[in-house]
């Protein structure tokens, strides 16, 4: 019992931080929200690596000759729309509308598959090509830095699954609506994530 | 069929590791039997090992920490005989490659595996009494933490008997950490122990950081928040934005290591100074995330023991926060001598001293609150002011260092090593040991024996200065850390005696052992019936030790700081509850064995990456993944504590206190 039921009330005379213990629902997000933020400092890092070391090229290919621009925003294009999605799916737990919500996110769940299947056809073209990740620290640099968010995507596709089949076996009790909340705000963060990586990998490519 | 493990692996011609493995052998096998004779194991197993209770959480947190105390010890010790024999001709017991393994555990043990489990645990224990709540924010969650850091803690010892650790070092620079030019299993096993138990302790972080956000007791603002909580924030800020640079650095190390990628290998444009950079920008703010807890125990420790309010409440909270954001903007005097340059060498050493003005504010704040107080000198004041000097010692020679001129000439020396064991040893050991002698009673429901704490103090503060004040000397006579043999007989003196400062520390162990014991025998005459064995200021003494699984049977309602205090002041203590007011039923969280399951698959698959065993990572992966979805499912997850039972607890214990 992490918390009581009782909801805090903005407008009283008792200030915010002295209504005692938050809500479970305000709890549980809050701390999915610290994760989030540990997790973005993880792609920080990430980023950090591939600002280092993205002209270390060992005298092999450079972003510019590998990237193809037209790709990664069609992968872009997927991703964002996803989003939106995840967003719209989202409402509908919120109205427990389970017809809407299975639609939105299974459209979601098509979306991000779709990004991931085209994140791995350009993986594996490149590794063809003999620009695989042991080739120089930046191809290191890059294939670890695209390859988490890509592995953040399919954890994220993984956990979409088990919450239809939540929703399907428990039914939108608290619990469940709980956890698609935080799976929102996953999904959104991989979206903010991609955003830094689309601009400094692809567009910022040299 | 087992990877790269065969019997080759266990080191049958090393005596020492041997007998070593031997003692450890007998004394789980004696342990386990007695748990198994006696018919322990389901009460162990239904009220310890599957309990998400925070207190028993905390408890155990600090078990382990002990034992590995033990651990990391024996490394230590040996440390010091060879380094007090091998002078001039002689060579000592130790081999180098072996002397190696044996300074890189040591630091390895000392940090993750004894400081760290030792702070959490009394966070876990404290921060949630102390804020007159329930239970933290996840509790089942902080199961699983605990139960990833015991992982971490068992694939740390295997290396001892099957394989061998790291020779590279607490933080495992590359390139000697890469493949190349350590092709073993000892970087592997430092790497996945590290990367399981600091997945536990980032998770933990979170837990509590979200506790004491979003979960105090009714009127607790954050200016009536005690002193401990506030630093417990900022600890558990700094793991929250500190320990993923740590996965994220050691996952590139890893990467290079088995999949042949380049982020710090000398060829193909890899850059060994990146991690030398990212290790300590985790490396500072994890020194500030063990001492923070420290000085919140110590100034819980001052303010009980004086008798007063701590002097400077709001300037000691502003330091702990101006120190937690200051952390992580001095990692670069680490390596001042690795080539950045003057400027920057310059702005680090600046911020490097401008750290030292908040924690100097505090040392004056502790000054003052004993300052004109009645001051009771028990066991935890001992270790208060036994910090409050050595501390400052440890201090000035950091603010010395902090200047890059002269950390050219003491970089890598002994009096690198004496420095930071002055900050470590007089500030998180002792702050720790009072944290233990503190809030002992609240765990247990008896008081630690004073006499037997005192002479364990004595040890330790004896002991630190005799085994560390002859390394500043050696150190600025040129002696390096990491040193397995000198030739110059000068030295060996001053060895001598910081080898006799290490036997004296080995004392206080023992004894810490034997004060265990004796209390326990003696309870009967200690016992803390009141729950305020100390007269103490905060929550966590206003409820009765050791408390219910509930904590408080009504939530405190808090008017002021120090609001136990401010309650026992007051005609009629309005905290303590009557017994006669009515009792609801009370929630609290079922337990369940997930964080043990959790932890012992990933326990195989951390195992079977070290050995590369394909099959059996999977196995432990799968198992994750199982034991995962298996709670995910489980809707029954509180359970309720029947107002009669409540009641009745109340009832009696009114009446023992009476």
């Amino acid at each position: 019992m992490s918390a009581t039921g009782e909801s805090l009330e903005l407008g009283s005379a008792v200030p915010l931080s002295q209504q005692g213990p938050a809500p479970t629902r305000v709890v549980a997000g809050f701390g999915f929200w610290l994760f989030l933020l540990s997790d973005i400092i993880l792609f920080a890092v990430l980023f950090a690596g591939y600002a280092v070391l993205s002209g270390a090229t060992a005298e092999g290919p450079t972003g510019a000759e590998l990237f193809d621009k037209r790709h990664v925003f069609l992968e872009t294009a997927c991703l964002l729309a996803s989003s939106a999605t995840c967003g719209f799916g989202t409402l509908a737990v919120l109205r427990t509308d389970s017809r809407a919500m299975f639609f939105w996110m299974f459209t979601t769940f098509v979306l991000g598959a779709l990004f991931l299947s085209m994140e791995a056809k350009e993986f594996a073209s490149m590794v063809a090509a003999g620009a695989g990740p042991s080739h120089s620290a930046f191809l290191s640099a890059f294939f670890a830095l695209v390859g988490t968010h890509g592995l953040h995507v399919s954890l994220g596709l993984v956990w979409l699954v088990i919450m239809l089949l939540q929703v399907a076996t428990l039914g939108f009790q608290p619990m469940v609506a709980r956890r698609f909340f935080c799976f929102g705000l996953f999904w959104h963060a991989l979206d903010i994530v991609w955003i830094g990586v689309f601009t400094i990998v692809y567009l910022g490519a040299h | 069929m087992l990877g790269r493990l065969s019997l080759a692996a266990i080191p049958f011609d090393q005596p020492i590791v041997m007998i070593t493995v031997g003692t450890i052998g007998v004394v789980l096998f004696a342990v386990l039997a007695l748990v198994t004779v006696k018919g322990w194991w389901p009460y162990l197993w239904r009220e310890w090992i599957t309990s998400v209770d925070h207190k028993r959480i905390g408890v155990m947190y600090m078990i382990v920490a002990l034992v590995m105390l033990v651990r990391g010890f024996a490394d230590a010790i040996m440390m010091r005989t060879q380094l007090a024999l091998a002078a001039g001709h002689a060579q000592g017991y130790l081999p180098p490659e072996h002397y190696d393994q044996i300074f890189s555990a040591h630091g390895t043990i000392m940090i993750f595996f004894v400081a760290m489990p030792f702070v959490i645990g009394l966070m876990n224990f404290a921060v949630p009494l102390q804020l007159g709540v329930r239970d933290v924010a996840f509790p089942v969650l902080n199961s699983v933490s605990f139960w990833l850091t015991a992982a971490g803690v068992l694939l740390v010892n295997l290396s001892l008997f099957v394989g061998e650790f790291a020779r590279t070092g607490w933080l495992a620079y590359p390139p000697l950490s890469e493949l190349a030019y350590s092709p073993g299993v000892g970087v592997d096993y430092y790497l996945w122990s590290l990367q399981i138990s600091g997945l536990g302790t980032l998770l933990s972080g979170i837990n509590l950081t979200t506790t004491i956000l979003k979960l105090r007791a009714p009127g607790m603002g954050y200016s009536r928040m005690p002193v401990f909580c506030w630093t417990a924030l900022a600890s558990n800020l700094l793991i929250v934005a500190a320990f993923p640079v740590l996965t994220a650095t050691f996952a590139m190390l890893l990467l290079d290591r088995y999949c042949d990628f380049h982020f710090f290998t000398n060829d193909l444009g890899g850059n060994p100074m990146m991690y030398i950079n990212l290790i300590w920008i985790w490396g500072h703010p994890e020194v500030y995330i063990l001492i923070l807890p420290a000085f919140g125990v110590f100034s819980e420790v001052v303010a009980t023991f004086s008798g007063k309010p701590l002097f400077g409440y709001r300037s000691m909270v502003l330091a702990t926060m101006a120190i937690c954001v200051l952390s992580f903007m001095v990692w670069l005097h680490h390596f001042f001598t690795m080539g950045a340059g003057a400027d920057v060498n310059a702005f680090f050493g600046v911020m490097t001293m401008i750290i030292a003005v908040p924690t100097g504010v505090k040392v004056f704040n502790w000054l003052f609150t004993l300052y004109g107080g009645r001051v009771r000198f028990s066991v935890p004041m001992y270790w208060t002011i036994g910090f409050i000097v050595t501390f400052v010692i440890g201090g000035m020679t950091g603010v010395l260092m902090a200047i890059p001129p002269a950390d050219f000439v003491l970089h890598n020396s002994l009096f690198l090593i004496a420095h930071f064991h002055n900050t470590a040893i007089g500030g998180v050991v002792f702050g720790v040991m009072a944290g233990y002698s503190y809030w002992f009673p609240k765990a247990f429901g008896f008081k630690l024996n004073e006499r037997i704490g005192k002479a364990i103090f004595w040890c330790w503060f004896i002991g630190f200065y005799l085994a560390f004040m002859p390394l500043y000397a050696l150190g600025l006579m040129g002696a390096t850390r990491r040193m397995q043999h000198y030739p110059d007989l000068h030295w060996q003196p001053l060895m001598l005696v910081a080898l006799a400062g290490a036997v004296c520390i080995f004392l206080g162990i023992i004894l810490t052992g034997v004060q265990l014991a004796v209390s326990i025998r003696a309870r009967a005459r200690n016992l803390d019936l009141t729950g305020d064995p100390w007269d103490g200021r905060t929550l966590e003494w206003s409820t009765p030790s050791p408390p219910p699984a509930w904590n408080f049977t009504h939530l405190p309602h808090v008017e002021r700081r120090d609001a136990h205090w401010v309650a026992k002041q007051a005609p009629k203590p309005s905290i303590t509850p009557k017994p006669d007011r009515a009792v609801g039923p009370i929630h609290v969280p079922r337990n369940t064995p997930i964080g043990v399951f959790v932890a012992f698959f990933t326990a195989i698959l951390g195992f079977a990456l070290i050995w590369r065993i394909d099959w059996l990572a999977v196995i432990g992966l799968v198992g994750v993944l199982a034991v995962g979805l298996w709670h995910v499912w489980q809707t029954d997850r509180e359970m309720v504590i029947a107002p009669d039972e409540v009641t009745e607890f109340e009832r009696r214990n009114v009446k023992e206190a009476a």
